[in-house]
Parts: structure tokens; C-alpha cells; sequence
């Protein structure tokens, strides 16, 4: 889970990391009182997930209560990046001297965590791992040892921090590292870091992403979700404790496992192309256990979905057996038309591995008459897109 | 011969007493698996019976080590435990850990993974999130089903749990020496690469079918291992062409971002290495079969 700007802030405020006075509004009226909390100026930045809003006109100075009102104004509602703009942070201004780069973050590759550093912050630093490599500093951290002293220290000197901040910069990391383990983050990154005009060192600007397997031991996490900007089909979904995902086309998919489902959308999208273009609505992994309830709630996502036309159920039964999940799909759909749901949608059904010859048996009995059975899973995909093509 | 896991391999269980552990323990031991314990330090001391078949509890890993010689352990327990259920196996050295949990914190896997590190990597790791592994009519360590297929002489390596299941079954007439599932999460014990390289060594296996999926660069990084180390033939399935960036596809370890960990990046960097990459799982069957046909 990616976080706003504000709750990075708050998250760095809550490990002692130095930052700025800040506060989130969504009204512009707001801005006044806590222009005049933060001294009579602010910066008003727009919290959005997305890089780049400097340059949309998404971060305005404010000279006084009465101008950070008329800024908040210009920006809240702005589109940035397809992104619109519900809150801005006001900021205490600051007078900044110089700007760097910090960041942890985890590295697959050697599956450990990684630091990076630069004193040339304040920009892109992709361009700068692009274009001058040599001005980013990466050091691998051990998962035991964490950032000790010695460890920060050796940051600091990798990226070649001035003298006069370099023990700043140490404690600001080791703090760092606090927000990244504590808060069971997968990266933290503040650009700018910078040093300001009295010689301190302030994380102007953060980015965390939150690991959601970690909730169990998070409970505080589950407030930072940004539950405004989730697709309401997501939002049932998760309810539902479903693994769905909305995507831009036409066929319904519902698959067990998560390699299965992703292979399903791929030869959808295939046999799309003989179809008009037809391509997969959504991402649902039921899981290894496909019970007639999640098989049921699974469903009634689906068909709830305007954009779906057909829908492709492929199942591989391995520890589920085939004629559970038979069972499952005839009494989700009784269950669905016993709620007054309107099914009017075909179904495409592949039932292959553990008992397939019962289940396939199960629903050529119960005869629904928008279900059809495939054997294979490319026929199936064919006349889920053909099916979808043709509505 | 099989890789990893053969008859000779003395199998327990830490979790065997919660649902999923006994479920799975029954079914392993259906297939054959000499399952010789299990371990709760709440229940030791006592035994489970599994329809006739008596496997006793041990305090821990080391208690059960010294009692009966096991090699291989497989983990069921909750994620909260995980890590320490890891971290306890490493410490007694045994020499193969499989982590069938899934939803475990990136950060306690980082932990365990630098901590086998550090004890000098005498424990292999399979997983976290991921099926086990299976050398079919020797021994079965985790939850794929035994009944899919025979032993053969296909050799297969598969990030996703369904589509290692659907692989066996497209080429089940074939038979495979050994199928390991090492799971899709961002930090996994055992790599296509540690497979590939035991598949390469192992004169039961002839072919060798790796199933990777966006995220990474694990399918690319073997790629140039295979170009490197490997003589024997190489087919390669991957899912998630149509994924799009940024958004999780289930696995942990399955999203886009940017131009790395694409489908089509991992397809031609396999390509590159002489690796035949199929478009969907019977079409990289179709390829296995012509592969094996000469």
C-alpha cells in the first residue's frame, strides 16, 4: 500500500525523523487557520500518488493566510496525472540550501534490503541512477544486523555527504530505518532531504509503500488505506476477502491460484484477438479451496460488473476436488437467483485435474442453461471470448 | 535420483497438529512420504493417528532431528510463527526447509533468509508460499497433489502453485523425476537457478520446464545461467502478458512496474539463452513434447 505525502510524514513525525510542521485540509477555508498555526506562510502541495506534481502546478508558496486560501482553492479539485487532487498539506516553509536523496527499500535480486543515497536530490532519481550512476549510492543491509551506526556511516560516506551534516545525516537514517522495519514498510524514500538555511537536516518530501501482509502485527495500518479512490468493485471484493483486481475489458474470469488466473487472462486476451478485441474484465483467485460460498461471492462480483459480457470460470482442481467446485458454481447460482440477482450472463466452465469427470458430470445434470462446459482451458477462453464478442 | 527429495528423505511436520497440518500430513503420507513426526512444543510427547499410521509429536526440530533422522521438514504454521518456525529449523541444520505458509511480512522473510545466511546456508529453503515440492512415486513435501502424474523424466521448477499442478497434468502421460514449486513471494529460498542447476546434475532428468511470472528479474537472471551451465533442454512458460503495471496479480512477488519484470522481457531474455517459451501452458507442453521426441 502506497501512502499519501501527509501519512509519510506523520509515519517519519512518529519515529523522530526531523520534518516541517504540516497539516492536511480538504476544504480551502481551511487553510487560513493553519496558515496562521504555521506562522503566517505556507507551502500548499497537493497529496496525490503520483511523481511529477511540481511541474502540474501541484506545490504553490503562500505569503499569507488569505493566499494559501486562494492557492488551496487552485489546487484541490486539479487533475494531475489522472489523479485528482481531494487534500493538500500545508507546510511550514523553509529555507533550503541544499537538497539530497534517502531511501531503503527491498532488492530481490539479493534478497536484502537496500540503501540508496545521493546528494543530488530534489529531482528524478531514476534520471540520476540513468544518467550519472555513479552519484547514487547503494548499499545492501543486512535483514539482521539493520542500519547500526557503523552501517549509516558507511551510507553516508558511500554517497559523499559534506562533513559539516554528516552526523545529521547518520541519525536521520538510523530513524529511517525505525519507519522501514517498525512499520513493516517495503520502501522509504524522502527526496528531498535537505539542509536548510540554520544548518539542520529536514525530510522535506516522503514516499512509503506498506507491506499489507504485515497487518496482522499493524493494526494502524488499516486507517492509512485511501478507501475514496478504490473501484467500488474492488471495495466489495475486499469486503469479501476476494484476491480481485478490476480490469478495462469484457470477459469475467474466475480461476484458483494466482499463476492459473494470470495464465487465464493471457490466453483470454489471445483469443480476444479473434474475437473483436475482447480482452479480460478482471483478475478473481478463489483460492485452493473454491467452497460453493467464495465460488458464490465470486460470482456475484462478476456479473455485478456492467463492462463483463461473458463469464470464464477455469478451474484446476488439486486439492480442491473438481466436483466441490462443481457443486459450488450450481449453488452459487441458485444462491444468486434466490437474492433476486438478474443472471443473464453465459458462463464458460473448465474443470480439469481432481475429480473433473464428477464435477463436469454435476453440471451437465443440473443443465443451467447459461452454463457450457470446455474441456480445455485455450477452447474454453475461445468461446468465453466468442461469447462475450457476440453480446 | 530425483533432486531435493527422494524415498530415502525422513519427513516432519511443524504445524502438523493444526487443521492444515493434518490435512496435508494425511495426504502425504497417502502418497507414500515417510512422514516419521511432527512438532508442537504444546503437544509433545503425544502421537496423532492418521487412518492407522501413528506419527509422534516432538517438542521441536533438533528433539525431533535426534529421534528419528529427519532431513526434510515442511512448515504449516500460522505467519505470525512462521519466521521463528524457519529460524528454528535452521538452527537444528536440517537440510531441507519447506515453507508452505503463505501471507508472511517480507520482512520476516528477509530476516530468515539472512539468518540461513549467516549459519553458513546449511538449511536448503523452499517457499514461502509455495506447494512443496514432489518427486512422484518417492516422496511428496507439501501440498501437490500425487495423483496428477507418474515419475517420468521431465524435470519441472514453477513460481505458481495451480500452474505447476496444470503443467503436470498436460504432460502427465510423460511423468516428471521431480516438480518444486518455490512460490512467488519477493524473497524465496530456492531460485529457478538452484533448480535448474540440480536438474542439470541429476541423470534421471532429461528435460527441464520452468514456469516463471511477471515481477523480478529471477527469470531473467536464469536466462543467463542456462546460457551459461546448462546443457540439457530448457522450456519455458510465463504468465502475465496481459497483466497491467502496478497492480499486484495475487503473489506478492507478482507486479509490474516499469520496463523490468515484464512477461515479454522474461520471454526473450529465455528466448536469448535457447530456452522455447510457449504463449500458454499446452502450447509450452506442445513444445516439451517436441523437445522430447527430438
Amino acid at each position: 500500500m502506497d501512502l499519501f505525502e501527509y501519512q509519510a510524514r506523520d509515519l517519519f513525525a512518529k519515529h523522530d525523523v526531523p520534518v516541517l510542521a504540516g497539516e492536511v485540509i480538504d476544504t480551502p477555508e481551511a487553510a487560513r487557520e493553519v496558515t496562521e498555526r504555521l506562522g503566517g506562510r505556507a507551502v500548499v502541495k497537493a497529496q496525490v500518488k503520483v511523481g511529477g506534481r511540481g511541474k502540474a502546478g501541484g506545490v504553490k508558496l503562500a505569503s499569507d493566510p488569505a493566499d494559501a486560501v486562494a492557492k488551496a482553492e487552485a489546487i484541490l479539485g486539479m487533475d494531475i496525472k489522472g489523479h485528482t487532487v481531494h487534500k493538500v498539506m500545508l507546510a511550514q516553509t523553509a529555507d533550503i540550501v541544499d537538497e539530497y536523496y534517502v531511501s531503503f527499500l527491498l532488492d530481490r535480486t539479493n534478497r536484502t534490503f537496500l540503501a540508496m543515497a545521493s546528494v543530488e536530490g530534489g529531482v528524478d532519481i531514476e534520471e540520476v541512477a540513468a544518467t550519472k550512476p555513479e552519484a547514487l549510492a547503494k548499499v545492501a543491509v543486512d535483514a539482521v544486523d539493520g542500519v547500526t551506526e557503523a552501517k549509516a556511516r558507511e551510507i553516508v560516506e558511500a554517497a559523499k555527504f559534506p562533513a559539516e551534516i554528516v552526523d545529521q545525516v547518520v541519525a536521520a537514517l538510523q530513524k529511517l530505518w525505525d519507519v522501514f522495519v517498525k512499520e513493516d514498510a517495503l520502501l522509504v524514500e524522502v527526496n528531498p532531504l535537505v539542509k536548510t538555511g540554520d544548518g539542520r537536516i529536514v525530510a522535506l518530501d516522503g514516499k512509503v509503500s506498506l507491506d499489507a501482509n504485515a497487518e496482522f502485527r499493524q493494526p494502524d495500518h488499516a486507517a492509512l488505506e485511501d478507501k475514496a479512490a478504490a473501484d467500488p468493485l474492488e471495495a466489495a471484493a475486499k469486503a469479501k476477502n476476494l484476491n480481485y483486481v478490476k480490469l478495462d475489458g469484457q470477459v469475467g474470469i474466475i480461476g484458483n491460484g494466482a499463476g492459473l488466473v494470470m495464465s487465464t487472462l493471457d490466453v483470454v486476451a489471445y483469443a480476444g484477438e479473434k474475437h473483436s478485441g475482447v480482452k479480460p474484465a478482471n483478475f478473481l483467485d478463489i483460492g485452493g479451496g473454491a467452497s460453493a460460498e467464495v465460488m458464490a461471492n465470486g460470482l456475484e462480483i462478476i456479473l455485478g460488473d456492467p463492462d463483463v459480457r461473458s463469464v470464464f470460470v477455469n478451474v484446476f482442481g488439486g486439492i480442491t476436488s473438481c466436483d466441490a467446485v462443481a457443486n459450488g458454481i450450481v449453488q452459487a447460482l441458485e444462491l444468486l437467483k434466490s437474492k433476486g440477482e438478474d443472471v443473464n450472463k453465459p458462463l464458460v466452465v473448465r474443470l480439469d485435474g481432481n475429480n473433473a469427470e464428477l464435477g463436469r458430470k454435476i453440471l451437465t445434470d443440473a443443465a443451467h442453461p447459461l452454463v457450457q462446459q470446455v474441456d480445455t482451458m485455450d477452447g474454453a477462453a475461445d468461446k468465453a471470448a466468442e461469447l462475450a464478442a457476440a453480446k | 535420483m530425483a533432486i531435493f527429495l527422494t524415498k530415502e528423505s525422513k519427513v516432519i511436520v511443524q504445524g502438523m497438529t493444526g487443521s492444515e497440518g493434518q490435512k496435508h500430513t494425511r495426504r502425504m503420507l497417502a502418497s507414500g512420504t515417510n512422514i516419521v513426526g511432527g512438532v508442537n512444543p504444546r503437544k509433545a510427547g503425544t502421537t496423532v493417528d492418521f487412518d492407522g499410521t501413528e506419527v509422534p509429536v516432538f517438542g521441536g526440530v533438533k528433539e525431533a532431528i535426534e529421534a528419528t533422522g529427519a532431513d526434510v521438514t515442511v512448515i504449516f504454521v500460522p505467519e505470525k510463527f512462521t519466521k521463528s518456525a524457519v529460524i528454528e529449523a535452521i538452527d537444528a541444520e536440517i537440510p531441507l526447509a519447506v515453507v508452505i505458509t503463505e501471507g508472511i511480512a517480507v520482512h520476516d522473510t528477509a530476516e530468515f533468509w539472512a539468518y540461513a545466511g549467516k549459519k553458513g546456508n546449511k538449511t536448503r529453503i523452499v517457499g514461502p508460499n509455495c506447494p512443496g515440492l514432489i518427486t512422484p512415486g518417492q516422496s511428496n513435501a507439501g501440498i501437490i497433489p500425487a495423483d496428477i502424474t507418474n515419475s517420468g523424466r521431465i524435470g519441472l521448477v514453477s513460481k505458481s502453485g495451480t500452474l505447476t499442478y496444470q503443467m503436470m497434468y498436460e504432460l502427465r502421460d510423460l511423468g516428471f523425476s521431480t516438480c518444486v514449486g518455490i512460490g512467488g513471494d519477493p524473497i524465496i529460498g530456492t531460485t529457478h537457478i538452484d533448480a535448474l542447476q540440480a536438474f542439470e546434475a541429476d541423470p534421471d532428468t532429461d528435460l527441464i520446464v520452468m514456469i516463471g511470472e511477471i515481477g523480478g528479474d529471477a527469470e531473467e537472471r536464469a536466462a543467463d545461467f542456462i546460457k551459461a551451465n546448462v546443457t540439457k533442454p530448457v522450456v519455458g512458460y510465463v504468465a502475465g502478458f496481459t497483466a497491467p503495471e502496478g497492480k499486484t496479480m495475487g503473489h506478492a512477488g507478482a507486479i509490474v512496474s516499469g520496463s523490468s519484470g515484464t512477461a515479454q522481457a522474461k520471454k526473450e531474455a529465455l528466448e536469448a539463452a535457447g530456452v522455447k517459451v510457449g504463449k500458454t501452458p499446452s502450447e509450452t507442453a506442445r513444445l516439451a513434447r517436441e523437445v522430447l521426441a527430438g
